[in-house]
């Protein structure tokens, strides 16, 4: 075997200054000497740790070796078997802590950048005019599926349905496909162009999409299955936002960071006025939370031209956002107040946000999460001057398919109940994935279940007549 | 895309769109409303349905010309479409036989407040309509509302139609008088409803508004319609957009209301402006 070579090539980045004036992408992809050589640096083993570790199971060693012989069109197929969204992945999974983890070159620190190869095989197929063809498709079966919710969840289950032949329609309530991928995460870290020529590879195999569709309004689950629908997949996400129920909370200048991200990247708010859809951008941000949804407000903030800091009640350990993004936030500039919670707002003559009162904390028993609780510590009351705050504390799935499905079950926090491994619900045809099941998870995560979930309906399909 | 099929100037200013989309007329109930966008680069903006045919599958809306969507919304003529137009959203109006429900209406939403009336006065109630304005020139459909309306009071501020004075007064009275009314439902700009809760507060009449707070996706994922019910934060796209005046916390919401004020003053000259971008 030949040496391991324990250095990753780098990613090349937008240095720090360059990039906080722009929202074009951060990190610029790997140049092809790169990619080959990061490329090389697997060693194929036997054990192929990597693929269990990919909750999509991407025959990844496989399409490494294919990106070894510089057969780009063979590396693209390997990828889009399993993953319908690979420039997706290799932009926003949390390799780190999966495929990459286990890796067995992670034992000596220096696992293989398997995620930037893969977004390389992405964008490299994405400039190529002809795209790789999707591999078989089955012969249509005449069975009609409704999948709801056109974030990764329902376009992963599509694109699966699709290719098993199936006939299948995505009902979306938003103007667009792509769901968190639009709205939520920035186009500094996932250009929209991606998404969309993404969403038109699933559009490719067959997969007819319906925008301005709110199920559970517009139409309800008991609709689709009279009309004609054989199953229905439910991808609706968890997009409710939750709120501190704080003083002063509702007054202008507070922002939900949903309601941020969503004027800033689906309506492109940081055009205004070219775009319609305003958006306020005070001079001191603060933004509380320590997730993705957290960082990626921030960072958005500081690309408006505000200084930021990020209000989190527990220490950096324990912060549930990729390292590399908290390392970007750092060197763009965003300051950071650990173990420190809010207690209200306080609102100037205008009424609109002028401060905020926090309360700093400490870590006392491990709770629930496994992680240990941040405990208040009395008299340690202060003010920061802030003039917009956004809360990123995490979301709920909204009540519209709730109300309008009684007899679907759902847990405590309104996520839908079914079963792990196939995603079956309680509730006849109807499977269900994602971040709806799980609370507010992974894009990998989510596009796992949509597959599972598609290999399940299939099976129901074909014992249907 | 979704066809404007016909165009009504009711009075300077406001029009009615009767608008092609099926899905949404099959659905439709009074008290419910759309998120519509004009074209690509345009806002998300809620709207009120005013009337539907399912049978021709149209959905109208009555909106006022104030800034840069409505603006270019009254450009657009019979024929031309829209980009995006989603609904039924919102909880449909409480409809059931309360006894005497007084409906109040301010501005536009005289033909917001429309489909409630026949709804209302279907499930056997006894109607009593306000409809305020500035001026008579302001008024509109007098006739339909006479149709569904068992009184109808007319009330302008400066006194050339009906009553001279606000819509509180008239109900006002009524209340004072020791006269029954069951329900007040009061729609209208921010400033009229909360009048309107004020008024019937201390005779403990249950009184409904619809709120209009600012929206993205009428579906509760921005949070940005929140509104302050009872101490409690609810969200009019998903919870509302109805709720129990008594218990809204109205100075907060109308500060949220105006939060982009100086924006959209920027945003409607560019849009007036010839060479800009509407
Ligand atoms: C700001 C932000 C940053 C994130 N960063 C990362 C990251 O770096 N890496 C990572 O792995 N994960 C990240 N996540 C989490 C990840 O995006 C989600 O776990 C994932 O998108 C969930 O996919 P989903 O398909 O279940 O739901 P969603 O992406 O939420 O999609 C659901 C779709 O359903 C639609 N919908 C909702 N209700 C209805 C209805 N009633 N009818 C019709 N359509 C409906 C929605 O409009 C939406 O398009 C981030 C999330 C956010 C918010
Ligand atoms: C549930 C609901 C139903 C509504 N029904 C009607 C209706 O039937 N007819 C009608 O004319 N108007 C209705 N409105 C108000 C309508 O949405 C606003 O007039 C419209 O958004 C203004 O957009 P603009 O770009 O033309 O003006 P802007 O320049 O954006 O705003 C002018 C003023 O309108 C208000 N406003 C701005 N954006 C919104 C928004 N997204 N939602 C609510 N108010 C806003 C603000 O007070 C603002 O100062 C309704 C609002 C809601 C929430
Ligand atoms: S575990 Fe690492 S070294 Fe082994 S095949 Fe996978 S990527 Fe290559
Ligand atoms: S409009 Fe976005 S949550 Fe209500």
């Amino acid at each position: 075997m030949a040496k391991l070579d324990l250095n990753r090539v780098g990613m090349p980045k937008q240095s720090a200054d360059q990039r906080r004036l722009n929202f074009d992408e951060v990190a610029l992809g790997y140049s092809a000497e790169e990619a080959l050589q990061e490329a090389s640096r697997c060693i194929d083993c036997k054990a192929r740790n990597c693929v269990v570790g990919c909750p999509v199971a991407i025959e990844i060693p496989d399409f490494i070796r294919s990106l070894k012989n510089n057969d780009l069109p063979e590396a693209a197929r390997i990828l889009k078997r399993t993953n319908a969204l690979p420039g997706v992945c290799g932009r926003v999974c949390p390799q780190e802590s999966q495929c990459e983890a286990v890796c067995t070159l992670a034992k000596k620190g220096a696992p293989v950048a398997i995620g930037r190869l893969e977004r390389y095989i992405a964008d490299w197929e994405l400039g190529q005019s002809a795209k790789t063809a999707p591999g078989e498709l089955r012969a249509p079966t005449g069975k009609r599926v409704a999948v709801i919710g056109a974030g990764p969840a329902g376009l992963t289950a599509a694109a699966e349905l699709a290719r098993l032949g199936h006939e299948v329609t995505v009902f979306e309530s938003l103007h667009v496909a792509g769901g968190v991928l639009m709205y939520g995460i920035p186009e500094f870290r996932l250009p929209k162009s991606i998404v969309q020529s993404e969403v038109d590879y699933v559009k490719s195999l067959g997969v007819n999409i319906e925008l301005n569709a709110v199920i559970g309004k517009t139409l309800t689950i008991d609709e689709l299955l009279a009309g004609g629908f054989q199953a229905v997949f439910l991808g609706t996400g968890a997009g409710l936002p939750l709120f501190l129920n704080i003083e002063g909370e509702n007054a202008p200048g507070v922002y939900s960071a949903n309601e941020f991200l969503s004027r800033v990247n689906l309506m492109k708010a940081w055009r205004f006025p070219e775009y319609d859809t305003p958006l306020k951008v005070g001079t001191e941000v603060v933004v509380i939370g320590g997730g993705n949804v957290a960082m990626d407000a921030a960072r958005s903030a500081v690309r408006l031209g505000a200084h930021v800091t990020v209000v989190y009640r527990r220490s950096r350990e324990e912060m549930p956002a990729r390292i590399e993004e908290v390392e970007n936030a750092e060197e763009e500039g965003i300051d950071f107040l650990y173990l420190t919670n809010p207690v209200s707002f306080q609102i100037n003559e205008h009424k609109w946000v002028n401060g905020m009162t926090c309360q700093k904390m400490e870590l006392g028993e491990p709770d629930a999460s496994g992680r240990r609780r941040p405990v208040p510590v009395a008299g340690s009351e202060f003010n920061l001057p802030v003039d917009m705050a956004i809360i990123a504390l995490g979301t709920r799935p909204n009540p519209l398919i709730a109300r309008a499905t009684p007899d679907l079950e759902f847990a405590g926090k309104g996520n839908v109940i079914a079963d792990e491994q196939t995603g079956l619900t309680r509730k006849q045809a109807v499977w269900a994935g994602g971040d709806i099941v799980t609370g507010a998870a992974t894009v990998i995560s989510a596009m796992g279940a949509g597959k599972a979930a598609a290999a399940d309906i299939d099976r129901y399909l074909a014992g249907l007549e | 895309m979704y066809p404007i099929i016909a165009v009504d100037e009711l009075v300077p200013r406001v029009r009615l769109y009767r608008i092609h989309a099926p899905r949404v007329a099959q659905k439709a109930a009074a008290g419910q409303f759309v998120i519509l966008r004009v074209d690509e680069k345009g806002e998300r903006i809620p709207l009120t349905i005013a009337d539907w045919d399912a049978a021709e599958g149209s959905v109208s809306v009555v909106f006022m010309e104030v800034g840069t969507t409505t603006t270019k919304l009254a450009r657009l003529g019979v024929g031309d479409s829209i980009a995006d137009f989603v609904g039924p959203l919102g909880n449909p109006t409480e409809v059931e036989n309360f006894g005497t429900v007084c409906l109040m209406a301010g501005g536009f939403a005289t033909a917001t407040i429309m489909p409630i009336a026949r709804a209302m006065k279907a499930a056997g109630n006894y109607i009593i309509t306000i409809v305020g304005a500035r001026n008579k020139d302001l008024l509109f459909w007098q006739d339909r509302l006479a149709e569904v309306s068992d009184e109808l009071i007319i009330s302008t501020d400066d006194g050339s139609a009906g009553r001279k004075g606000v819509v509180t007064e008239p109900i006002k009275e009524k209340l004072e008088r020791g006269d029954k009314i069951d329900r007040v439902i009061a729609i209208g700009p921010s400033i009229m409803m909360k009048f309107s809760a004020l008024t019937t507060q201390p005779y403990g009449v249950k009184t409904i508004v619809s709120m209009n707070p600012i929206m993205i996706d009428g579906t509760g994922m921005c949070g940005c319609c929140r509104v302050s019910v009872a101490g409690q934060t609810r969200f009019a796209c998903v919870d509302g957009p109805e709720f129990d005046a008594h218990a809204i916390d109205w100075d907060s919401f109308m500060s949220r209301q105006r939060t982009y004020i100086d924006e959209e003053k920027r945003s409607l000259e560019l849009c007036r402006c010839p060479e800009g971008p509407g």
